[in-house]
């Protein structure tokens, strides 16, 4: 599904370099979990995939169901099933949430070449999505993230990740801000989510959202390079000795 | 709010002005230029009383003494008063008695503009007095409101029906006197709309004007008088558009609010005339004059879209004369490109426990500025006024600006005024944020940009919301920078 080769990515205008060589393949029904340190370039490889400006890839490639992700737009991207529940959800005031995914399932639905959802599919659509993650209904109707709690706005991620059932998801830190049982309610409904055909990509520093998440693969992130890959019991690995080691391991 | 996105969408494929075309009517109008000649020809051709022709040469009197205002924060080459043409008219001598009666050519022109009279009167319930060049040419639903005693009518009709309606309240909110452009509309209207609620009577649909400038180099000089009665309730809307010029086209209109005692006035303009082009060549000049006055418990409410005109000069206003009188003004402005829009309100806080709230949201794109002037005034008798003023600006692009005049004159100790102002920048991370969902950069702008009105959007009445929605997104296209 997605293919990721000697990816090198600079931010900014000085060109400083954070991905620096950057390989990574994700199949259909699996779930990887990234994990590595603060500043390792975790949320700058969430970014690149999504196409955010301000990032430039300067070597390597990115090729997703066939396509070569780079070339497309950050919303032909989406379009094409890829969705990221960021780090730091952003507010759109006066926006509704509602009338906000309206407009991007249809947006989606059109290059699919689908009819826009009815109105009636559409409100069983939002209900069906926000019982999976326990949404406060009142939440789907206020404006984007405006004045949500942390931990309401990384639900709502989840929330909209569920009404627009992207082929590959990334969730970067969702479970910062989450408190243990909205982690457990939003790790079961991303399982719900889950099924052969679609894959995640969890960013986490936490070894406890893989207890309700299994992930197929750990990789470590350091300082732009996947460092390490493992199975599931490298997290735990991670999470009693750091990151250090690796570096020990390395030299 | 729901609109829909095939709308949008269709609206977003035409890059260029939308309403730009024009139609081919042969005018019955005067020479250009302006004279106490020209003044008595109009007079003449409106068949007007002896005491209007004195009131237009009064003004004409008054306005040769005066200068054009300079404190406005905008820069235009000053029209010509000599080169515009005062008068002119549609050539149809006749008023339709009924739809069927109108001509093709004028339905189709209304089609184009969206706002066919058929599905105004089917969908709506809405009354339209449709105003193209200068006179009034349908008028509907008139039987209805008649049977409620209401007046909806062009204010030629009211001059000659209601004459003594006119003269005692036109020109008591706005003097002949008042400034530059009252003056000279004062002195050479041509036609406009002039509405009457008797006492209690809550007018059951919103009354509805739709201007529209035609004639290449025709001033536009409307006036429009609306009287509530005591207990009274009147929505009024008025919207324009305007056909692409290459000149620009002075528009200068007058419009009075009376609202006596416990009535309420909610007046709502979405205005799109021509802006110019993208270097700023052409547009309307967008001189008004708007002000209501508000007696005991009276409510007038003023709600703009204000999206068109190459340079805008604009206070609606409330003179809260009444104890327990309330001033509203909600105020969305775009500019783009080269476009200059020098607006807000005045609040004359006069009578005891008077309340006035200012929600003004500027959006400036391209190289265009956008200033907010506003006054709030309480006076030494006002005990116990309350005013409440946000104004909001948001930045497109770096090269427009954005300007807050906020005044406060305030001679009542025991008022209380809050005044907030915001200016930011249309986020980079709501951007991407949306993109990321799959919305494209102009659909996103237009989502963000229409939750950052919202205030003011929802004061609209419902059709009148959809339409200033997509307004703001037309307005808006390619504007990020
Ligand atoms: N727009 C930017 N301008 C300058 N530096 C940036 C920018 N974006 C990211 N960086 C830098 O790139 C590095 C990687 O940042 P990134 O956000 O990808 O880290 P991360 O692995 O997600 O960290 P964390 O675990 O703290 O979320 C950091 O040093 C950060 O300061
Ligand atoms: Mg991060």
């Amino acid at each position: 599904m997605l293919t990721i080769k000697n990816l090198h990515a600079t931010v900014g205008e000085e060109g400083l370099e954070i991905l620096k060589g950057l390989n990574l393949e994700v199949k259909p029904g699996e779930v990887h979990a990234i994990m590595g340190p603060n500043g390792a370039g975790k949320s700058t490889l969430a970014s690149v995939l999504a196409g955010k400006d301000g990032y430039e890839v300067t070597e390597g490639s990115v090729v997703f169901e066939g396509k070569d992700l780079l070339e497309l737009e950050t919303e032909d991207r989406a379009k094409e099933g890829v969705f990221l529940a960021f780090q730091y959800p952003v507010e759109i005031p006066g926006v509704s949430n509602i009338n906000f995914l309206k407009t991007a399932i249809n947006e989606i639905r059109e290059h699919r070449k689908q009819e826009p959802l009815k109105a009636k599919e559409f409100m069983a659509k939002v209900r069906e999505s926000s019982a999976l993650v326990e949404l406060d209904p009142k939440l789907a109707s206020r404006s984007v993230n405006e004045g949500f709690s942390g931990g309401e706005k990384k639900r709502n991620e989840i929330f909209q990740m569920a009404m627009l059932q992207p082929k590959l998801s990334i969730l970067d830190e969702t479970d910062s801000g989450l408190d243990i049982d909205a982690l457990r309610i939003v790790s079961d409904g991303v399982n719900k989510l889950k099924n052969e055909n679609n894959a995640v990509i969890i960013i986490t520093h936490y070894q406890r959202l893989l207890d309700h998440i299994i992930p197929d693969f750990v990789h470590v992130l350091a300082d732009g390079k996947i460092v390490k890959s493992g199975p599931k019991e490298l997290a735990l690995e991670l999470e009693e000795k750091g990151y250090d080691w690796l570096n020990a391991e390395k030299v | 709010m729901g609109y829909t996105e095939e709308e949008l969408a269709k609206d977003l494929e035409n890059q260029e002005y939308k309403f730009g075309f024009t139609s081919n009517f042969e005018s019955d109008k005067a020479p250009n230029g302006l004279s106490e000649e020209i003044i008595r020809f109009i007079s003449a051709k409106k068949e007007e009383p002896a005491w209007l022709l004195a009131k237009r040469l009064q003004a004409y009197e008054a306005w040769k003494e005066m200068t054009e205002p300079e404190w406005a924060h905008v820069h235009y080459d000053k029209p010509s008063f000599q080169d515009i043409c005062y008068y002119s008219a549609p050539k149809q001598s006749k008023k339709y008695e009924s739809w069927d009666d109108v001509d093709p050519e004028m339905k189709e022109t209304m089609a184009k503009l969206g706002i066919s009279l058929e599905e105004q009167q089917r969908l709506t319930g809405t009354a339209v007095d449709f105003v193209m060049d200068s006179v009034s040419v349908a008028t509907s639903f008139k039987k209805k409101l008649n049977e409620l005693g209401i007046i909806f009518c062009s204010f030629s009709e009211a001059v000659q029906d209601h004459p003594e309606l006119v003269k005692k309240y036109m020109g008591t909110v706005v003097p002949s006197k008042d400034n530059f452009y009252a003056a000279l509309n004062s002195a050479v209207f041509t036609d406009g709309s002039f509405c009457y609620i008797p006492k209690g009577v809550r007018c059951p649909m919103e009354l509805s004007t739709y201007f529209r400038i035609n004639e290449g180099g025709t001033g536009q000089f409307e006036r429009t008088l609306v009287v509530a009665e005591k207990g009274s309730y009147v929505s009024y809307l008025e919207g324009c558009t305007a056909p692409m010029r290459d000149e620009n086209q002075l528009h200068a209109a007058v419009v009075e609010l009376i609202a006596l005692d416990d009535a309420e006035i909610k007046y709502s303009t979405v205005q799109n005339w021509y802006p110019g082009d993208k270097n700023g060549k052409g547009g309307v000049y967008n001189f008004v004059t708007k002000r209501g006055l508000c007696e005991r418990n009276a409510k007038i409410s003023w709600t703009q879209v204000e999206t068109g005109s190459a340079v805008t000069w604009k206070y609606p206003s409330c003179i809260l004369k009444g104890d327990n009188s309330i001033g509203e003004f909600y105020s969305v402005a775009v500019t783009n490109n080269y476009q200059q829009a020098d607006t807000g309100t005045k609040m004359i806080h006069l009578g005891k426990n008077t309340k006035s709230t200012i929600i003004s949201k500027g959006i400036s794109a391209g190289h265009s500025h956008n200033s907010y002037r506003g006054l709030v005034q309480i006076h030494g008798n006002a005990e116990n006024a309350r005013n409440f003023s946000q104004c909001d600006s948001l930045l497109m692009s770096d090269t427009s600006g954005a300007h807050t005049f906020p005044y406060i004159e305030c001679k009542n100790n025991s008022a209380k005024i809050e005044h907030e102002a915001t200016t930011s920048k249309i986020g980079e991370d709501q951007i991407f944020y949306c993109k990321q969902r799959g919305i494209d950069e102009e659909k996103a702008i237009g989502l963000i940009v229409n939750g950052y009105c919202k205030e003011v959007l929802n004061q609209l009445p419902m059709e009148f919301a959809v339409e200033a929605q997509k307004l703001l997104e037309i307005s808006l296209e390619n504007s990020v920078g």
